[in-house]
C-alpha cells in the first residue's frame, strides 16, 4: 500500500502562504501517490491542484560518477601531479585506471594541463578547474543548466539525460483544513452501533458507474413469450391441451384431419417417421391409470349425457370418408390403407393432439375452448428460418353456430393482445380447414403487410366422424412461436433463438417480454 | 404450394386492363391467390438473345389444379371479375361417328391398370401456348401425380399414329422405340440405362424399372407412343404445326385420372377450332370393369343449405344472392325447386377440389369478400380457463430453478445415437429409445431420453461464457412403451448442469435440495435426522449410485416416497471425464436429472 500522501500535504501547504509545487515539496514521492491523495482531498474541496508536464536533465551513471570524483581529465591530471618527478606514461593506465588513463590523457594535454617529458608525464600547473564536473553538480542540483549548448555537449557525452516529471501546483481550497478526517466507504451495521454514523464522511457515491452485477438466473426468451401467449389463452378462457406425446399415429396426425394419404405432407422428405417401435395399435381408449388423461373441466349442461366414445367406429368413419365420401362429402375416392394410418410418426402439428382432444370433447359436445404451444417436428433442410424442431401455437373454439365473421372477430382481439391492430384475411387451402384464411397483421416497423398465421373452420369430414354434430362448429388457428419472435425481437437466424446454439448471454440479458408493448 | 409463373402482358390483356403490381396483389389476394414477384424490375435472364419479358410468379392452393397454368389462372380471374362466364364444355364425337379407342390389355393389372384419354380437334398452338401445354402436364406431374408415380400424361400428335390404340405390359427387352427427342432406338432395359444418370427424368425411373412388365401404349401398327411413366416416343411428338392432339393418361388412382384429364382438356380446348368442345375417347377394359367413355366433362350437380352458407358465414343473403355470388367462382348455381332452404349447385369440370358444401361456403365468402364479411365475437357461450397439470408443475420447478440463479436453456428434442448413448457412457438395450426412419443428418436420429445431451451441447457452445455456467431445462424426453396405443410415451424432466473450475457437486446437490423443498418433500438421509417430515407431502433421500455416466463415488439416485409409495426419480452427480471428453468439456461438470411426474 503506497504511503497516504494527504497529511504531508495539508502540512506542507499550512506551512506555506502561497501554492506549493509538488516536485519540490515531496521530490521523491511518486507522482501516482500524490495525485491519488490530491484527488481525494480535492473531492472534498480541501485543495485545489493544477498539473503541470516538465522536463528535467538528471545524470546518468557515469554523469554522477563524475559529479562525485572528477573528470577523466581530472584524474589524470591529479597522478601526474602526484608523482612528484613525473609519471612513467606506460605507468598511468596502472594508477588512474585504465578507462581513465585513455580518455584523461588526451583531455589534460589539449587543455595544457600535463607534457611529455621523454618517456615522462609533467604537470604545467599546480591548479586546474574541472569544469565538466562543475557543470555536472550544477546539473544534478537544478535539474538544468543555463547554457543550452553546454547541456547539449553533456547529452551527446552521456553523461546527462532528459526525463519528463509530472508535477502539481497546489494550493489551499474553500475547505482547507490541517486535518483530513478518514471517509467511510459504506454505512455500516457498526458504525449505527456505535453512532459514528453521526459524525461520519462518506465516501461520495460515484454516479456515474453502474452499481454491482447482481446475480441473476434466466427464463429462455422464447419461453418467455410462450408464456405471453399462454396468458392471452388464460384471460380469453382457455384450457391447455395434452401435447406431452411426440410420437404419433398417421390416424391422429393426418387421417383423422382428412389428410389424404397421398398428400405431399406425408412424403418422407417433410415427416418424420419412426423406426422403432414398429407399428402403432388402431386407436382406442387411453389406460385408466395414465395420468394425462385429459378431465376437461368445461361445464356441461348435462353429464349424464356422457355416451362412450367408440373408437373401432371412429376408425371406419374415417376410412369411409377418405374412401368413399360421407357426411355430404364425396371424399377422395382412393383405396384407404390401414397401414398407413399405422405407421408412427413425429407429429408434424399439435393439432393431432387437438383432434385427439375434440374427439374426446363428442363424448358430450358442448362450448369449449382449447390452446396448446408445443414442440412439432419436421424433416426439413435446416437454414436461418427452418429447423427440423418448431414450436406451434395452436388455438381451438367449439361452439354451436359460429362464424366466420366470428373467427375474424375473435382474431382481432387475441392478435390486439400482442400489439396487432390491423388484419387482414386472404383464402388458402388446408386440408383440414373449410374455409381457411391466412392471417395477416400490419407491421409498422417493417411497413409491409405480414403472415402471421392460418386460421380456418375445420371441416365437417373431420368433426363428424368424430361424432361432432353438423350444427357445431369447430375454429382453429395457428402459428409458429419463433417466427412472431423473430420478428418481433429482430433476430435473423432461429438457431440464435432454439437449440444449443443459443448464446447464454443473450439467454441472461434478454429483458422481459411485453408483448403489447414491444 | 406450386409456384406459376405467367407473362405480365399477356395475363394483363387476357384480363382486359394494366394493373399496378400493388393492384393485382390485391386482386390476387381477395381471390385466394399470392402474388410471389412481379419481375419488371428484376433482372431477368436473356432467352435465346431475348431478354424474357416480365414476369408474375403467382403461388397457387394446392388443391387448385385449374390454376396450374396461364390459361387457368386468366380464365378463373375473368370469371371473378365477372368479365366471363363460365364455358359451356362440350363434347363433340367425331363426325363418322367412331370414336378413338385405347384398349387395355389385362397384363397391366401388373403394373399401372389404368388409363384414360381425350382428343383435342383442330387446335391452334403458337410458341406461348405450346410452351403452356408442356408446364401444365409437368405441374400436374408434380403435384396431383406425385411425381408420376399415380399418373402420368402422354400427348401426341394424333396425325402421325393410328388408333385403334392398345394399353399393354410387357417385358422390357420386348419394348423397342426411339424416346422423345432422341435418334436410336432402344429397348425398356437399354432406355433404364440410358436415362439412369438424366437430370430429368432419372427420378421417375424406380417406379417401373424393377417391375418384369413395363407399360406401353401402341397404336394399331405397333407404333410405342409412350412408355409410361417415363417417356414419349418420338414419332408423335407434338410440334408448334400439331392440329390434333390426342392425350392419354395412365395411373394407378382412379379418381385422379379424371381429375388430370378434365383440367387439361378443360385448360387446352379453348385453343381448338370450335372452342370448349373435345372430342371423347373409348376405353375399353372389361377386366376391371373400366369400359367408358372419357373425359366426363359435365358439371357435378349438387346441393347446398342456404341456412348453412348464411350461418357460416354469418350472412343474410337470399338464395339468389348466393347463386351470384356463386358465378364469380366458377359455379352454375340456381335456387332449387324442391326447397326454399336449398340451391343447386353445378361445379363445373374444373373443381375438383370441392368435395362437400363447406367448399361451396368457403367460395361464398371469397366471393362476398372475406375482409367485407361482417366481424363479430364469438361470447355466447362461458368456458373456464386452465393449464395443464404437468406444465403448472413444470412452471414451478422453472420458476424454482431460474430464482436459484440458474439461466433456462432449449436445446432440440432430437440428438443422435451416440450423444443419447454412447457419449455419457450409456448402452442402448434396444427397449428404451424412438429411433426415427428417415433423418436427414445423424444430429437427429433418436427422440432423447435423457436431457442431459442437450445442456451438455449448449455449454459446449457457449464456452466463451464466464464460469461457471448454471443452466437447466424442464421439458419431455420420450421413450418405447409397447403398452400403449403409440407405443411410446413421453416424460417431464428437470435437468441441471453445473461447468466451472470445481466439480460443482455439492452445488447441485443443493439445487435438489431447494426443489424438493419447495415441492414440500422432506429430506430423510443422514445425521441431521428427519427434517421436519410432518409439514410435507414426501419424503426423498439420496444413495450412493455407481454408474459409469459419473466419477466413481460421486453420484447419486434420488428416491422420493410420495403416498407410501416408492419411487426412483433420477440421479446427480459429477460426470466422468470420459463424458467431458465426448462432448469437448474442459471443467468439471455436475449435473441433476430427475422425473418430475411423481409430483403430479
Amino acid at each position: 500500500m503506497a504511503t497516504d500522501m494527504t497529511s504531508p500535504i495539508l502540512d506542507a501547504l499550512s506551512a506555506s502562504d502561497a501554492s506549493i509545487l509538488s516536485s519540490e515539496a515531496f521530490p521523491s514521492t511518486p507522482s501516482l501517490n500524490v495525485k491519488a491523495a490530491l484527488d481525494r482531498l480535492a473531492s472534498r474541496q480541501m485543495v485545489e491542484y493544477e498539473t503541470f508536464d516538465k522536463e528535467v536533465a538528471v545524470l546518468t551513471p557515469e554523469g554522477e560518477e563524475i559529479a562525485s570524483n572528477g573528470s577523466h581529465e581530472a584524474k589524470v591530471f591529479q597522478a601526474v601531479l602526484a608523482a612528484m618527478d613525473g609519471l612513467k606514461i606506460a605507468e598511468l593506465p596502472g594508477v588512474v585506471g585504465k578507462e581513465n588513463a585513455k580518455i584523461g590523457q588526451g583531455n589534460a594535454f589539449k587543455k595544457g594541463w600535463i607534457k611529455k617529458d621523454k618517456d615522462l608525464l609533467r604537470a604545467t600547473t599546480d591548479t586546474i578547474v574541472d569544469e565538466t564536473r562543475e557543470l555536472l553538480l550544477t546539473v544534478k542540483n537544478t535539474q538544468t543548466l543555463n547554457d543550452q549548448k553546454a547541456l547539449t555537449d553533456l547529452k551527446r557525452r552521456k553523461l546527462v539525460a532528459l526525463q519528463k516529471v509530472i508535477s502539481f501546483k497546489i494550493s489551499k481550497g474553500p475547505k482547507f483544513a490541517r486535518e483530513f478526517v478518514k471517509e467511510e466507504t459504506d454505512l455500516t451495521a457498526e458504525m449505527l452501533m456505535n453512532g459514528s454514523w453521526k459524525t461520519a464522511q462518506l465516501k461520495p457515491y460515484n454516479f456515474k458507474a453502474k452499481g454491482a452485477p447482481t446475480p441473476a438466473g434466466a427464463f429462455h426468451p422464447l419461453n418467455k413469450v410462450r408464456q405471453e401467449f399462454r396468458n392471452i389463452f388464460f384471460e380469453m378462457g382457455f384450457e391447455e391441451m395434452p401435447t406431452n406425446r411426440f410420437v404419433e399415429t398417421g390416424f391422429w396426425n393426418f387421417d383423422a384431419l382428412f389428410v389424404p394419404q397421398q398428400h405431399p405432407a406425408r412424403d418422407l422428405q417433410d415427416t418424420f417417421y419412426i423406426a422403432d417401435p414398429v407399428k402403432a395399435d388402431p386407436p382406442r381408449e387411453d389406460p385408466e391409470n395414465d395420468p394425462h388423461r385429459p378431465k376437461s373441466i368445461q361445464p356441461a349442461s348435462n353429464a349424464t349425457q356422457e355416451k362412450p366414445l367408440d373408437y373401432k367406429q371412429y376408425w371406419e368413419d374415417v376410412r369411409q370418408v377418405h374412401e368413399n365420401g360421407k357426411y355430404g362429402s364425396i371424399g377422395y375416392r382412393y383405396p384407404w390403407d390401414a397401414d398407413e394410418a399405422l405407421r408412427l410418426v413425429l407429429r408434424t402439428h399439435t393439432t393431432s393432439v387437438s383432434t385427439y382432444v375434440l374427439h374426446k370433447l363428442a363424448a358430450n359436445p358442448r362450448p369449449a375452448r382449447y390452446f396448446s404451444i408445443d414442440r412439432v417436428f419436421r424433416n426439413e433442410a435446416v437454414d436461418a428460418t427452418h429447423l427440423a424442431e418448431f414450436h406451434q401455437i395452436e388455438g381451438v373454439i367449439a361452439d354451436f353456430g359460429l362464424t366466420l365473421g366470428g373467427l375474424i372477430g375473435f382474431m382481432e382481439v387475441f392478435f390486439a393482445k400482442m400489439g396487432i391492430h390491423q388484419l387482414r384475411f386472404k383464402p388458402a387451402y388446408n386440408p383440414y380447414t373449410e374455409p381457411s384464411m391466412e392471417i395477416f397483421g400490419y407491421h409498422a416497423g417493417l411497413g409491409k403487410w405480414v403472415e402471421i398465421g392460418n386460421s380456418g373452420m375445420f371441416r365437417p369430414e373431420m368433426l363428424e366422424p368424430m361424432g361432432i354434430p353438423k350444427g357445431m362448429q369447430v375454429y382453429g388457428w395457428g402459428l409458429s412461436l419463433e417466427r412472431p419472435t423473430m420478428i418481433k425481437y429482430g433476430v435473423s437466424n432461429i438457431r440464435e433463438l432454439l437449440g444449443h446454439k443459443v448464446d447464454l448471454g443473450f439467454i441472461e440479458s434478454n429483458p422481459a417480454v411485453r408483448l403489447e408493448k414491444d | 404450394m406450386p409456384t406459376i409463373s405467367v407473362d405480365k402482358e399477356a395475363l394483363f390483356e387476357a384480363l382486359g386492363r394494366d394493373y399496378t403490381t400493388e393492384e393485382f396483389d390485391e386482386l390476387c389476394f381477395e381471390f385466394g391467390i399470392e402474388l410471389d414477384e412481379d419481375t419488371t424490375n428484376s433482372d431477368r435472364p436473356i432467352v435465346n438473345g431475348k431478354q424474357e419479358p416480365p414476369q408474375l410468379k403467382i403461388e397457387i392452393p394446392a388443391n387448385r389444379y385449374d390454376l396450374l397454368c396461364f390459361e387457368g389462372i386468366a380464365l378463373m380471374l375473368n370469371i371473378f371479375l365477372g368479365r366471363q362466364p363460365l364455358p359451356n364444355y362440350k363434347l363433340v364425337e367425331p363426325a363418322n361417328g367412331e370414336l378413338q379407342t385405347i384398349i387395355v390389355k389385362e397384363d397391366t393389372m401388373k403394373i399401372r391398370p389404368l388409363v384414360s384419354g381425350a382428343i383435342l380437334r383442330n387446335i391452334k398452338f403458337d410458341q406461348a401456348r405450346y410452351e403452356s401445354f408442356i408446364a401444365l402436364q409437368d405441374k400436374l406431374h408434380q403435384n396431383l401425380a406425385r411425381q408420376r408415380t399415380l399418373v402420368s400424361i402422354g400427348t401426341h400428335d394424333l396425325d402421325t399414329i393410328q388408333g385403334p390404340f392398345t394399353y399393354e405390359a410387357l417385358p422390357p427387352k420386348d419394348i423397342k422405340f426411339v424416346p422423345l427427342n432422341q435418334t436410336k432406338e432402344m429397348n425398356g432395359e437399354e432406355l433404364m440405362a440410358f436415362y439412369e444418370k438424366d437430370k430429368h427424368l432419372g427420378k421417375y425411373l424406380h417406379i417401373i424399372r424393377d417391375s418384369p412388365v413395363y407399360p406401353v401404349i401402341y397404336d394399331s401398327k405397333r407404333t410405342v407412343c409412350s412408355l409410361p411413366p417415363i417417356i414419349n416416343g418420338d414419332h408423335s411428338k407434338i410440334t408448334l404445326d400439331t392440329k390434333n392432339v390426342f392425350i392419354e393418361i395412365t395411373a394407378l388412382d382412379k379418381t385422379k385420372v379424371e381429375i388430370v384429364n378434365r383440367i387439361i382438356v378443360s385448360m387446352f380446348s379453348q385453343y381448338t377450332s370450335e372452342p370448349f368442345t373435345i372430342e371423347p375417347v373409348k376405353v375399353i377394359s372389361d377386366h376391371n370393369n373400366e369400359t367408358r367413355v372419357v373425359p366426363d366433362i359435365a358439371p357435378r350437380t349438387t346441393q347446398a343449405e342456404v341456412s348453412y352458407l348464411n350461418q357460416c358465414c354469418g350472412l343474410e343473403l337470399s338464395p339468389e344472392e348466393i347463386c351470384t355470388l356463386l358465378k364469380k367462382m366458377a359455379y352454375d348455381a340456381k335456387p332449387s325447386t324442391a326447397s326454399k332452404d336449398l340451391i343447386d349447385v353445378f361445379i363445373p369440370p374444373t373443381r375438383a377440389d370441392v368435395l362437400h358444401q363447406a367448399d361451396i361456403m368457403e367460395d361464398v365468402a371469397i366471393a362476398y369478400g372475406f375482409n367485407n364479411l361482417p366481424r363479430s365475437f364469438p361470447s355466447k357461450s362461458g368456458t373456464i380457463a386452465q393449464p395443464l397439470p404437468i406444465n403448472k408443475l413444470t412452471d414451478i420447478v422453472r420458476m424454482e430453478a431460474a430464482m436459484a440463479g440458474w439461466s433456462e436453456v432449449l436445446p432440440l428434442i432430437l440428438c443422435s445415437h451416440d450423444e443419447n448413448f454412447a457419449w455419457l457412457n450409456r448402452k442402448d438395450d434396444g427397449n428404451t429409445a424412438v429411433k426415427l426412419a428417415n433423418p436427414k443428418t445423424t444430429e437427429f436420429q433418436v427422440v432423447r431420453t435423457s436431457l442431459l445431451p442437450g445442456l451438455l451441447k449448449t455449454i459446449r457452445e457457449n464456452k466463451h461464457h464466464a464460469v461457471p455456467m448454471k443452466v437447466f431445462e424442464v421439458s419431455d424426453v420420450a421413450f418405447k412403451d409397447l403398452s400403449l396405443e403409440r407405443k411410446s410415451r413421453n416424460e417431464r424432466h428437470f435437468a441441471a448442469a453445473w461447468y466451472g473450475k470445481t466439480s460443482g457437486f455439492e452445488v447441485v446437490h443443493g439445487l435438489l435440495d431447494r426443489v424438493m423443498a419447495m415441492l414440500k418433500s422432506a429430506f430423510i438421509t443422514g445425521e441431521e435426522g428427519l427434517e421436519n417430515p410432518a409439514m410435507a407431502d414426501s419424503q426423498y433421500w439420496i444413495e450412493e449410485l455407481d454408474e459409469p455416466t459419473y466419477f466413481p463415488g460421486h453420484a447419486a439416485s434420488v428416491h422420493v416416497r410420495i403416498a407410501g409409495k416408492e419411487h426412483v426419480i433420477g440421479a446427480f452427480g459429477i460426470l466422468h471425464p470420459t463424458v467431458l471428453e465426448n462432448y469437448e468439456l474442459k471443467y468439471p461438470v455436475s449435473t441433476l436429472e430427475i422425473n418430475v411426474e411423481a409430483f403430479l
